[in-house]
């Protein structure tokens, strides 16, 4: 009896295992790194406490694996913003504003919350936040809590969804109760 | 000492004690102020204004290197608290997050009296509904981010349109919560002194205050790995005195030593030897008497000179004592001193060219020299005779001049070398003839390389002003020159738009004229307009006016706030813009307008810019272009001055000599050697300065000295001993004045030596092949 219970514990043992090993987080981390790059669209909302509405937004992005990042707003204003390495570059009009990360730790946080996502580079996103996985691979839930008490003052929490390689939303959580969520939808790569 | 009672000895005495009282009361400088103009056109002028008083010449830059960045910003916290509570400058920058946020508390606060976009169009529903749409489609972007919190008070995004004005690129990067440099290896700060750039004492006291003030701190926090940088115009500026006064000591000293060391081994006779450097002594002191009384300051560069004379007026005591020794009273003075005289003229000549030179450097020069020779043939011949002892006999020098006889007379033989020589050299300065002069004003400027490389690098670090294009106007008060640098502001925003600039700093933008401020603030509606306009403006937008309370409390609020006044802008970062931009002349207020250029190499669209200022009585000013011009104008002037002096310098001695082929004598050897030290300094890659110019000018007064002595009309020194000897004693004096210079890390001593010190040797060997020979 006390046997055939070992037994069954073991077999069940043996049946979970591969169930969990087929999804974990460095499962995640390294499909996530095989994503060479390309185009998508995006559409961001952006849940104001003041405003009846959202502020929505649209446009293209552009990444190149491991650090050049593009995001073309379309609507409601052109503007473009280039993360490339460690400079980041917002351009809206007329004005041009240029950032060196190294310089600004609250705004390479943020940069590397996105960044390590898209890269698959674990170590980068636990420098500045605790890492949750749910979901499975085709459907699956990264929440980043932000370990720096200085990244907790602006955001909460930033919950990133994908299915496989592809990241098909973020949603950041602001300290203020604003919230705004970037939905993605990959342009097959010619 | 016999007949002291003699008159020219007791007016001597008078008159060295006036010298030295009048010297002791100078004013010595050591500053920018010996190169600039004295009659400057109105650019010129507004570059001396900057140079003497302005932002850029009050700038100290500092850098904190060593250590760790933690220290580092600690450091720069500490420094900065040090020093804004010394007193001693206007005003303290390390970037500390705090002031920024002061100073952006003070442009919210005035906001409806700053910013542009203020005007009765802006409150009606049509101009709310547009400012409050693009206001929040501006939180779609990141830049957004900002003005989330501020939206329920500025709905209408005037900190945005404020800040957005602002030129934000090329602000310093930061760590730690202050400025540092690019590779974030260094803490920057920078400070604006109290005092003047001009006032050199002033600043090397506030230089001398960062620095102690750093090592205290750097003692305290036990961080003896931590180093300080301290640069900017006013260190130039105190290093170079320093380094002129030192060197001026320095040399002076090892040129009279040496001198002295060569007199007492010739002469061997110590009451010789100092009777002998009386003349020196005397027309040292006359000549900064001279130039105090004549320029008011004395010039740290006039006093290095002053070593220079040690080996020019030494030569007239050498004369009087080696070729009147033996002699019967009066007998030197019939045969000598005629020769003498002739040079000291040709040497007045010569340098009297320089007084008229618009370089105040050059003139006091000029005027130093003519005082300074003059006195020393006067002391020599009128005073000297009195004081010598009856019985004073120096060592016979008659057998050195009997060894050289031979030389000199085989010298001669080699006549025909000369052209050669002086064709050579012309060869080579024409060949060369686009390099002969440096074009530029930094081969006259006293400081060091190092030095100046390490101010590139920390006006690098910060992103500092490129201050090279400027717009300039004038007017006879704060507010009009307010008005008038919005009008012009207008005008330049035209061309922004166009994209002919990038843009422009202007003192208005932070100190709005009062018209423009009452303007702004009449067009604020009263609170239930406002409220009627607003309802009506949000209907189709996700704002509600239930929200914007706060937006009618601060409207309202701004409709009865008083005007933004210099005073109340005190203490911020924006009082320390607009101070250096709105400058108050005994004359009247000057605005500077800082222009940026379009990024890329396209050039500078000058013509467009003139035009557009075009009837608005703005002057534009190319700092960089017009400090060279400036250069250039004194090396085009000091050349014509020097071939003017030279000329009349000709000319008098034909008068003189009466005899053409005797000015020929004179003449070609001095030129000749002028030719080859020109084509060896050419050859030996210098580029020539004003300084070399005024050594060329040195050549002449010593070398036509020497030059008439070989041709006296009765007689040659190949056939006297004792005069040849004394031209060979005095070339040497001279040559051991000028190497010494030459081996000075001073440029412009420097220069001053390496042209003097060979060219007397070629002068007097040029002569001595020329001279005419009187066979018997």
């Amino acid at each position: 009896m006390t046997f055939a219970l070992r037994l069954a514990a073991c077999l069940l043992t043996l049946a979970a295992m591969p169930a969990f090993a087929a999804w974990d987080l460095p499962q995640l981390m390294t499909e996530l790194a095989r994503n060479q790059g390309g185009r998508a669209l995006f559409t961001e909302r952006k849940y104001i406490a003041l405003l009846d509405k959202p502020v929505v937004s649209s446009g293209e992005m552009h990444y190149r694996a491991p650090d050049y990042l593009e995001k073309r707003t379309l609507s409601p204003r052109l503007e473009l913003m280039v993360l490339d390495k460690d400079e980041i570059s917002l351009e809206r009009g007329k004005q041009k504003i240029t950032l060196r990360l190294r310089e600004q730790p609250e705004v390479l946080a943020f940069v590397a919350s996105i960044r390590g996502t898209l890269s698959g580079n674990r170590a980068a996103l636990e420098q500045n936040y605790a890492l949750h996985l749910s979901g499975q691979r085709d459907n699956w839930t990264l929440n980043l809590s932000p370990s720096n008490p200085r990244i907790a003052e602006l955001v909460t929490r930033i919950t990133i969804s994908g299915s496989r390689q592809q990241v098909r939303s973020i949603e950041y959580l602001q300290a203020d109760g604003d919230r705004s969520v970037m939905s993605i939808e990959p342009v097959d790569a010619r | 000492m016999t007949r002291l009672s003699a008159r020219p000895v007791l007016l001597w005495l008078l008159g060295l004690a006036l010298c030295a009282g009048v010297a002791l009361r100078a004013h010595y400088t050591a500053d920018m102020s010996a190169f600039l103009p004295r009659s400057p056109t109105p650019a010129q002028q507004l570059l001396v204004d900057q140079l003497t008083e302005g932002v850029l010449s009050r700038l100290l830059l500092v850098g904190i290197e060593g250590s760790t960045p933690a220290a580092r910003a600690e450091l720069s916290r500490g420094l900065a608290r040090r020093l804004e509570d010394g007193g001693l400058f206007l005003s303290v920058r390390n970037g500390d997050a705090a002031i920024l946020a002061r100073d952006r508390e003070l442009l919210f606060t005035h906001r409806y009296l700053l910013s542009p976009s203020v005007s009765p169009e802006r409150f009606t529903p049509e101009g709310l509904h547009a400012a409050i749409s693009e206001s929040i489609d501006l939180l779609a972007s990141p830049m957004g981010m900002m003005l989330k919190s501020l939206l329920g008070r500025d709905p209408t995004g005037e900190l945005v349109e404020l800040i957005g004005s602002l030129d934000t690129s090329g602000s310093p990067s930061s760590d730690k919560g202050v400025w540092v440099s690019r590779d974030g290896q260094r803490a920057i700060l920078m400070l604006q002194t109290r005092a003047a750039g001009s006032d050199t004492d002033a600043q090397a006291l506030a230089i001398a205050r960062i620095r102690s003030d750093f090592a205290d701190l750097a003692s305290e926090a036990k961080l003896s790995d931590a180093r300080m940088l301290v640069s900017g115009a006013a260190v130039f500026a105190v290093n170079s005195r320093a380094a002129i006064e030192s060197e001026a000591v320095r040399l002076s000293t090892l040129g009279t030593t040496a001198v002295i060391l060569l007199l007492l081994l010739i002469y061997r006779s110590f009451t010789a030897v100092f009777l002998g450097l009386l003349p020196v002594a005397s027309g040292a002191l006359a000549g900064i008497a001279a130039v105090a009384l004549g320029f008011g300051t004395v010039h740290g560069l006039t006093i290095g000179f002053g070593t220079t004379l040690i080996g020019e007026a030494v030569d007239y005591s050498i004369y009087y004592f080696v070729q009147s020794d033996d002699d019967e009273d009066g007998g030197w003075m019939k045969r000598f001193w005629p020769t003498i005289r002739l040079g000291v003229l040709t040497s007045i000549f010569g340098f009297a060219s320089l007084l008229f030179s618009g370089f105040p450097g050059l003139a006091q020069l000029g005027l130093y020299s003519i005082a300074g020779l003059v006195t020393a043939a006067m002391v020599t011949r009128f005073v000297l005779p009195h004081l010598r002892p009856a019985r004073l006999h120096i060592h016979d020098i008659a057998p050195i001049g009997r060894a050289l006889a031979g030389f000199w007379a085989w010298l001669s033989r080699l006549r025909l070398v000369v052209p050669v020589l002086g064709l050579a050299a012309a060869v080579i300065l024409f060949a060369n003839k686009d390099h002969v002069w440096s074009s530029s004003l930094s081969g006259l400027s006293p400081v060091s390389a190092a030095d100046q490389a390490l101010d590139q690098s920390l006006r690098a670090d910060l992103g500092a002003p490129n201050l090279r294009y400027l717009v300039v106007l004038k007017a006879a008060s704060r507010e009009a020159a307010l008005e008038r640098a919005e009008a012009v502001g207008e005008r330049l925003r035209g061309l922004v738009a166009e994209g002919v600039l990038a843009g422009f700093e202007s003192p208005a933008r932070f100190l709005p004229s009062t018209a423009t401020q009452q303007a702004r603030r009449n067009a604020l509606p009263e609170r239930d307009v406002l409220a009627r306009n607003l309802q009506t403006a949000l209907a189709d937008l996700p704002l509600r006016a239930d929200r914007l309370s706060a937006f009618l409390d601060d409207v309202d609020t701004a409709r009865s706030q008083p005007l933004l006044t210099p005073e109340a802008l005190r203490g911020s970062t924006l009082a320390l813009a607009v101070d250096s931009l709105l400058l108050e002349r005994p004359q009247g207020w000057t605005v500077l307008i800082p222009l940026r250029t379009p990024d890329g190499d396209a050039p500078f669209q000058r013509a467009r810019l003139e035009a557009a200022l075009d009837g608005s009585d703005a002057l534009f000013v190319d700092i960089f272009g017009e400090s060279n011009n400036l250069y250039r104008t004194y090396l085009d002037e000091a050349i014509l001055l020097s071939l003017a002096g030279i000329l009349a310098i000709i000319v008098l001695m034909g008068v003189v000599l009466r005899e053409p082929m005797r000015l020929v004598r004179v003449m070609v050897p001095v030129v000749t050697a002028e030719l080859i030290v020109m084509a060896g300094l050419v050859a030996t890659g210098h580029m020539l300065t004003l300084l070399h110019l005024v050594g060329m000018l040195l050549i002449v007064a010593v070398g036509t000295n020497y030059a008439l002595f070989f041709n006296q009309a009765d007689r040659n020194p190949g056939d006297d001993p004792r005069t040849l000897a004394s031209l060979l004693l005095a070339n040497l004096a001279t040559v051991i004045g000028f190497g010494i210079l030459a081996l000075s890390p001073v440029p412009v001593l420097q220069a001053i030596g390496i042209t003097v010190g060979p060219g007397a040797v070629l002068t007097l060997v040029l002569s001595a092949m020329l001279a005419h020979r009187i066979d018997r």
